[in-house]
């Protein structure tokens, strides 16, 4: 996973709530069995019509917005599917940072597994940088995580709250399992007492 | 960690599974049972492998292929090469690391979460994951249940833990008797319907009060099942008698002593008197008319009864675009009656209500009629077994009698990935859970409703009130 500290870069507006995961990546595109290559597929009934053909009003067809690595939405971003295809989509089209007023539970989480950054604000803030972005090449904005602020192109920053234990992970790139394996100890401990307390659940086998 | 103050479910449960807790308040929670399917393990696997681990416990895990695969005579193995090449994957990954497996010509393959419950896998007062967001369904047996993205399925294959952060604790009672007609669909279309999509976001929904208490099995897991589609992280029913009843004698579940004691473990489980919830939502079930979603989000619900309701009523700018989006998209004008949208379309199964007593509700209404002209209606199984005990009681025949198709199990035209899809425009009366743009193919819209619901819209060729077919 790629560390996660300072972005500055291109945001891309898209004001809408409920952005559902089969909207990042539609079902039929999660027929692959590598983590890869699903940018292509990035919001595909948004991008483009039945025709394959891009749709011109879409932001993410629209120059600046190409190389958008920000993308700022409104309440309950990612909801619906566990698909980690969502994030991987998002990534592999380049967007590093989602800012929203909230995200659904699952999606926030596999963020973090992949080096995105979701960062929650106000939705009067989020409308705010919606105008920010609008403003296309000319606007940049900042997402310093290890300071925790969104930097305006204006140079206002807006602080945001992060989980400490996510933003090490983030900070670092670091690997979860690996950490998790460094209290291997405490997990055959906690099996040796559980073959007591829950003796009575059996194996598969 | 039992302290003396009083516990929820959820807090009984996770309590009793936190292995540690981090100084920042993350816990690393154990994990009881893992579910895979071939859809969001492949990369899961691959990574264990790039990394030289192993999987920590086969024997708390079970793989079964369902997203997927083919609902037709599947004999002849998977026609389409990606999902061919993603069962295929699956197959090779549970050799390598030795996981069991239900394989696509075994009777207990089915949707995944068919099968946990029905296999007695899923047991109450037990953590159970999977790459799945519809896993909050094992919630009804009274088990700690949610989804997790791939990432953590690999995880949890190596380390048999989740790194978690314990969720809020919300009571959704639901008291009364529901009335006739009316169904645990119709009970959690409501509960969306007032609480929201994001209504549950970072809190863990134990379902409560008589209405629920009433449930069978069936019906409970129907109501968590669509946890998630208010947003909660998992949903929960204590364990009771009716749990109880369930679960013995189920194949993997304790047996014996064993068994007495889990019962006597479970009959601990039930929230304490006077333990505190952080939300609390009370409705009345005899409020509960049957439900259909009229939009392209779970929330968008309406009795039968009603109408499409009106975008200029809407005084959020936001929400009235989004409304007029919908309507748009869904090809319905305000005010429409809802029992009069006609549909092309009827798919009852998934993990929503894809059990033998969904299959039974949809046959009575089925039995001496036949569907409309011009309406394909699809009857999909949720297991092997589910398709075995309905063809057991003949009601594969008062089915296929009526003209509706009776397939082979798994996830089907709940989320299109096989070749059972809408086309586009293609309106469609469905008993799973989830109504998005597209979700049931490109084009395609959907209406949620119960399986008694969907029968009847089969019968009509447009969406009916299934209580006139009594």
């Amino acid at each position: 996973m790629d560390a996660f500290t300072t972005l500055t870069a291109i945001a891309a507006p898209l004001p809408l709530a409920n952005v559902d995961t089969d909207k990042i990546i539609p079902a039929r595109f999660l027929k692959t069995i590598k983590r890869t290559g699903l940018g292509v597929h990035l919001f595909d009934t948004l991008r483009f019509d039945a025709t394959g053909a891009e749709r011109p009003d879409f932001v993410l067809n629209r120059e600046p917005y190409r190389a958008a690595k920000i993308l700022i939405a409104h309440e309950n971003f990612g909801c619906g599917s566990s698909r980690e295809h969502a994030p991987w989509a998002l990534l592999d089209f380049g967007i590093r940072c989602v800012i929203a007023p909230d995200f659904a539970d699952i999606f926030f989480n596999n963020c973090f597994k992949n080096g995105i950054l979701p960062v929650r604000l106000p939705r009067e803030i989020c409308d705010q940088l919606i105008e920010d972005a609008k403003l296309g090449g000319n606007a940049r904005i900042t997402v310093d995580l290890q300071r925790q602020v969104v930097v305006r192109p204006n140079g206002t920053e807006i602080k945001f709250e992060v989980d400490p234990f996510r933003r090490h992970l983030l900070l670092e790139g670091l690997d979860d399992i690996g950490q998790t394996l460094m209290h291997a100890p405490a997990i055959d401990s906690y099996e040796a007492r559980q073959s007591d307390d829950r003796s009575w659940m059996p194996g598969i086998a | 960690m039992a302290g003396t103050s009083p516990r929820t479910l959820f807090d009984k449960v996770w309590d009793s599974h936190v292995v540690e807790k981090l100084p920042d308040g993350t816990c690393l929670l154990y994990i009881d049972r893992h579910l895979v399917h071939e859809v969001t393990s492949p990369q899961a696997f691959e990574g264990l492998r790039l990394a030289g681990r192993r999987v920590r416990r086969p024997d708390a895990t079970i793989a079964v292929v369902d997203h997927n695969v083919p609902t037709s005579d599947r004999r002849a193995g998977i026609a389409e090469p990606e999902s061919r090449l993603q069962v295929e994957t699956l197959e090779h990954n549970v050799a390598a690391f030795g996981v069991p497996y239900f394989p696509l010509l075994d009777a207990r393959q089915g949707i995944v979460h068919i099968i946990g419950p029905e296999q007695g896998i899923s047991l109450p007062g037990s953590t159970i994951v999977c790459g799945d967001s519809h896993t909050s369904t094992h919630g009804a047996l009274g088990a700690l249940a949610f989804g997790i993205g791939t990432s953590e399925v690999e995880h949890v294959l190596a380390t048999q833990t989740l790194l978690q952060k314990r969720a809020k604790n919300m009571l959704v009672r639901v008291d009364g008797q529901l009335p006739l007609g009316c169904t645990a669909k119709d009970i959690v279309l409501t509960i969306i319907g007032a609480i929201g999509t994001a209504g549950g976001t970072g809190h863990v929904i134990e379902f409560a009060g008589e209405a629920i208490r009433a449930l069978d099995m069936a019906g409970r897991m129907t109501v968590c099942n669509m946890s998630i589609e208010a947003g909660a992280r998992a949903g929960m029913i204590a364990p009771d008698e009716t749990t109880v009843a369930y679960v013995a004698g189920k194949p993997y579940a304790p047996k014996g002593e064993a068994l007495d004691r889990a019962i006597a473990y479970w009959r601990t489980l039930p929230s304490d008197d006077g333990a505190l919830y952080d939300k609390v939502v009370v409705l009345d079930a005899a409020t509960i008319a049957p439900m259909v979603t009229w939009g392209t989000s779970p929330e968008t619900v309406a009795p039968i009864t009603g109408t499409v309701p009106d975008p200029a009523a809407e005084p959020d700018e936001a929400k009235r675009a989004q409304m007029l989006r919908m309507l748009d998209y869904m090809a319905l004008t305000p005010g429409q009656k809802l029992s009069e949208v006609p549909i092309d379309v009827v798919f009852i199964g998934s993990c929503t209500n894809g059990r033998i007593e969904d299959i039974r509700a949809a046959a009575t209404v089925a039995k001496g009629r036949k569907v409309a002209p011009g309406v394909r209606a699809l009857v999909v199984p949720g297991s092997g077994l589910v398709k075995q005990q309905a063809e057991a009681e003949g009601l594969d025949r008062i089915l296929l009698d009526a003209g509706f198709e009776w397939r082979e199990a798994g996830c089907s035209m709940c989320l299109g990935m096989n070749p059972d899809k809408l086309t586009p425009g293609q309106r469609c009366a469905s008993t799973s859970n989830r109504n998005f743009e597209g979700r049931q193919g490109p084009g395609g819209r959907t209406h949620l409703l119960s399986p008694a619901m969907a029968a009847a819209a089969a019968v009509t060729g447009h969406l009916a009130d299934v209580r006139e077919f009594s």
